[in-house]
C-alpha cells in the first residue's frame, strides 16, 4: 500500500517516458533502497557505522598494544607517540581499548537485537495472526515483562550471576527487551491480517506459515526493520549504561562503557580528558549514525510520513 | 446473451453447485471489563439459496445488508455461526483448514478493492504463480507458461510478468485478481464489488471479460454488488438482501420487471432512468437501515415498510415460491398461498 501514492500514474505529475523505461519492474525494496540513498543522513550514517565496523575489525593493525595489558609503570599517562590517548588508571592503553571496546559494544549491539527481533517475530506474528486466546496470552506475558523495570532486572541477575561473558549478558539484556517488539509486530499483524490480500491467500489454499512469511512479514518489513535498527541503539547505551556503574561486561575486558567507569573520579573528570572523551563520544557517534539509519529506513519504507 | 441464454437452457437445470441452508453469520460485541459478548450483530441471519451450475447469482442490497460477509463465509474465510454450506453436495461446513485445501482449488473469490487484494511485495508472476504452487504439481516450466496464458486470457502481456502491483492501474490490477482466481481453474468463483471501485468505463470491460470467461471456463458466479445496473447486466438470478435476510430471489427478468418485495420496488425505483418522458413512480424509504445487533421484530424490513401492517411485527416472513423460481419473503404475499 504505502508505494502506491507516489507511483500511481494518474497522481504522479513526472510520471513520463522516459520514467518508465528506468521504474519499469523495480520491486518495492529496490524502490525503498533507491529512496534510503536520497536521504543524506542517512547514507552518513551508513558511512559512519562502516568506518567504525572497519576500525573494530582492523584492531590489531591500527595499534600494537594489547588493550588488557597493565603497565605498573605507565598509570595515567597523557597521550604521547607511545599512547596515542594515553593510559587509564591501570596503566592501560586508551586507544587500544577504545579499538577492542568498540567490538564489544557493537557485538552486545547487534547480537541483542538479533535476539529480540527473533523472539519478537515469533511471539509478534503467532499472536497477531492468530488472535484470541493465544493473543491474549502472549500479551499478557509481554505486558508482565514491560512491568518490570528494566535495570532492577538486569541488575538483580547481574548481581547473582558471579562471571558475566558477553553471550550471558547478551541473553540477559534481550529477555527484558524484547516486549517492545514483539507489541509492534503484533499491532502490524492485527491490521494486515484482515487485509483482502491476506484473505486472497487464505482463498487460494495457502498454509499458515506461507501466509505469514510470504504476506504478512513482508508487508510489515518496514516497522520491524526501522525498530530492529533503532534497537541496536538502544542495547549499546544499555551496554554502557551498565558497564559504567560496574555490573555489566566486567574488567579488564575493555568496552565504551566501562572505560566511562574511570570519569567517576571527579579528578579523572577534570585532568585526564583524554580517558573518557573519546569512550563517550564514540557512544554518541555510533548511536547516531543507527539513529539516522533508523529514521532513512522508516522514510524510505513509508514515503507518506516524508511528505510534509 | 442469447447464446447464453440457451446454453443454460440445455443444462440440466436442477443442478446445483453451491447451496446454502439457513446460513447465519454472528459477529459477537464484546463489552464491559471481562469481555463478555453482551450481543450480536446478525450480519448474515438465516439465507438460504442455491446457485445452478453455469449461472450467475448476482446478490444486491445496501451497505451492511452482509452480502460480503456471505461470500466469505461461503468460502469459508469466515466461520459461520449456524447453518450448512454444501459444495458440489458436499458439506464444507464442518471443514478445517487443511480439509478446505483441496476444496479451494474450485471456489475462489474477487475482491472488491484492487489496491488492497495485491500482496504489493510480490511480482505478478509470483502473484499468478502462487495459486499454482499450492494447488498442482506443475513444473516450473510449466507455471511459468500458465502465467503467460492466464495474463493473454485477461488482456495483459506477457512482458508484465516482472512488474509489481504498483505499476498497474485499477482496472488492470483487478484483471490481475481475476487472472490470479482463475489459474487453478475453479468451478466457482465469487466476486465480492469486483467492479465497484474502478471507473464505469473500465468496469464494462472487465465485466465483459468476466462474461466471456463464464463462456470459455464454464464458470458459476455469484456475483455481489450494491450497483443494480451492473447486477443486471451480468446476472441470470438475483437476490436481494436487506439486514442479513434474502427478501426476494428471482429470474433476472422477474425482479426488474415485476419486482414482489416493497423493499425491492423501493430498490428498482431508485435507478436513475435515461427515458425522460416515461412516467416514474419513486419510491422514497424513511430512515436508515436498522441496526444489525438489534433488528426489528419479524420482518425486518417492516420500520421502513410503506405497507407494513399488524403481523410484519409479529412474524417473520419466510421466502415462499410465487411460481417460476420466483421466491419471495413477505406477509402481502402468503396468505393468498
Amino acid at each position: 500500500m504505502d508505494t502506491e501514492t507516489v507511483k500511481t500514474p494518474n497522481n504522479s505529475p513526472e510520471y513520463t517516458e522516459d520514467k518508465s523505461s528506468d521504474e519499469v519492474g523495480k520491486s518495492p525494496y529496490q524502490l525503498a533502497l533507491r529512496r534510503f540513498m536520497k536521504n543524506k543522513l542517512a547514507v552518513i550514517g551508513v558511512v559512519t557505522l562502516v568506518i567504525i565496523i572497519l576500525a573494530s575489525l582492523a584492531a590489531p593493525l591500527l595499534t600494537d598494544h594489547d588493550p588488557t595489558d597493565s603497565e605498573m609503570l605507565m598509570i595515567e599517562r597523557p597521550p604521547s607517540s607511545e599512547h596515542i590517548l594515553g593510559t587509564d588508571g591501570s596503566g592501560r592503553d586508551n586507544w587500544a581499548r577504545l579499538l577492542y571496546g568498540s567490538r564489544i559494544s557493537l557485538i552486545v549491539g547487534f547480537s541483542a537485537m538479533f535476539f529480540t527481533l527473533i523472539i519478537g517475530v515469533i511471539l509478534g506474528s503467532i499472536s497477531g495472526y492468530y488472535g484470541g486466546k493465544i493473543d491474549g496470552l502472549i500479551m499478557r506475558f509481554t505486558d508482565l515483562v514491560l512491568a518490570l523495570p528494566f535495570l532492577v532486572l538486569a541488575l538483580t541477575i547481574m548481581s547473582l550471576v558471579e562471571n558475566i561473558t558477553i553471550t550471558l549478558f547478551v541473553t540477559i539484556i534481550a529477555l527484558v527487551s524484547w516486549p517492545n517488539l514483539t507489541r509492534i509486530i503484533r499491532g502490524s499483524f492485527l491490521s494486515l491480517r484482515e487485509q483482502e490480500f491476506v484473505l486472497g491467500a487464505r482463498s487460494i489454499g495457502a498454509s499458515d506459515m506461507r501466509i505469514i512469511f510470504r504476506h504478512m512479514i513482508p508487508n510489515a518489513i518496514g516497522p520491524i526493520v526501522v525498530n530492529a535498527t533503532l534497537m541496536v541503539a538502544i542495547m549499546i547505551i544499555a551496554e554502557s549504561g551498565l558497564s559504567f556503574i560496574g555490573m555489566g561486561i566486567p574488567q579488564p575486558q575493555p568496552t565504551w562503557g566501562n572505560m566511562l567507569t574511570e570519569a567517576m573520579s571527579v579528578r579523572i573528570l577534570r585532568e585526564h580528558w583524554y580517558t573518557w572523551i573519546p569512550p563517550g563520544l564514540c557512544i554518541l557517534v555510533t548511536v547516531l549514525a543507527i539513529n539516522f539509519i533508523g529514521d532513512g529506513l522508516r522514510d524510505a519504507f513509508d514515503p507518506k510520513s516524508n511528505q510534509r | 446473451m442469447a447464446t447464453v441464454e440457451e446454453k443454460k437452457m440445455t443444462q440440466t437445470e436442477q443442478e446445483s453447485i453451491v447451496k446454502v441452508e439457513n446460513l447465519k453469520k454472528y459477529f459477537p460485541i464484546k463489552g464491559g471489563i471481562l469481555k463478555r459478548t453482551i450481543g450480536h450483530v446478525k450480519a448474515v441471519d438465516g439465507v438460504t439459496f442455491d446457485i445452478k451450475q453455469g449461472e450467475t447469482l448476482g446478490i444486491v442490497g445496501e451497505s451492511g445488508s452482509g452480502k460480503s460477509t456471505l461470500g466469505r463465509v461461503i468460502l469459508k474465510l469466515l466461520d459461520s455461526t449456524e447453518g450448512n454450506i454444501f459444495f458440489e453436495d458436499q458439506d464444507i461446513t464442518k471443514l478445517n483448514n487443511k480439509k478446505m485445501r483441496p476444496i479451494r482449488r474450485d471456489m475462489q473469490i474477487v475482491f472488491q478493492d484492487p489496491f488492497a487484494s495485491l500482496n504489493t511485495k510480490m511480482s505478478i508472476e509470483q502473484l499468478i504463480e502462487e495459486p499454482l504452487l499450492i494447488q498442482t504439481d506443475l513444473s516450473k516450466d510449466e507455471r511459468k507458461e500458465k502465467v503467460n496464458s492466464l495474463l493473454k486470457v485477461v488482456g495483459l502481456r506477457p512482458s508484465d510478468r516482472l512488474k509489481y502491483p504498483h505499476e498497474f492501474s485499477g482496472g488492470q490490477r483487478q484483471r490481475i485478481s481475476i487472472a490470479r482466481a482463475l489459474a487453478i481453474n475453479p468451478k466457482f468463483v465469487i466476486a465480492d464489488e469486483a467492479v465497484s471501485a474502478l471507473d464505469v468505463s473500465i468496469q464494462a470491460q472487465v465485466l465483459n471479460l468476466m462474461a466471456d470467461l463464464q463462456e470459455e471456463f464454464g464458470l458459476t458466479y455469484l456475483f455481489i454488488s450494491h450497483d443494480l445496473s451492473v447486477v443486471k447486466h451480468i446476472s441470470d438470478r438475483v437476490g436481494v438482501m436487506y439486514l442479513g435476510r434474502l427478501v426476494e430471489i428471482a429470474p433476472k427478468k422477474a425482479i426488474y420487471e415485476e419486482p414482489l418485495h416493497p423493499y425491492t420496488q423501493a430498490l428498482l425505483s431508485s435507478i436513475p432512468d435515461t427515458d425522460v418522458d416515461r412516467e416514474r413512480e419513486v419510491i422514497k424509504l424513511e430512515g436508515d437501515l436498522p441496526s444489525p445487533s438489534n433488528p426489528p421484530s419479524g420482518c425486518a424490513f417492516r420500520t421502513r415498510c410503506p405497507m407494513a401492517h399488524e403481523r410484519c411485527a409479529v412474524e417473520r416472513p419466510e421466502l415462499i415460491h410465487k411460481g417460476d423460481g420466483h421466491y419471495v419473503a413477505c406477509h402481502l404475499y402468503d396468505d393468498e398461498a
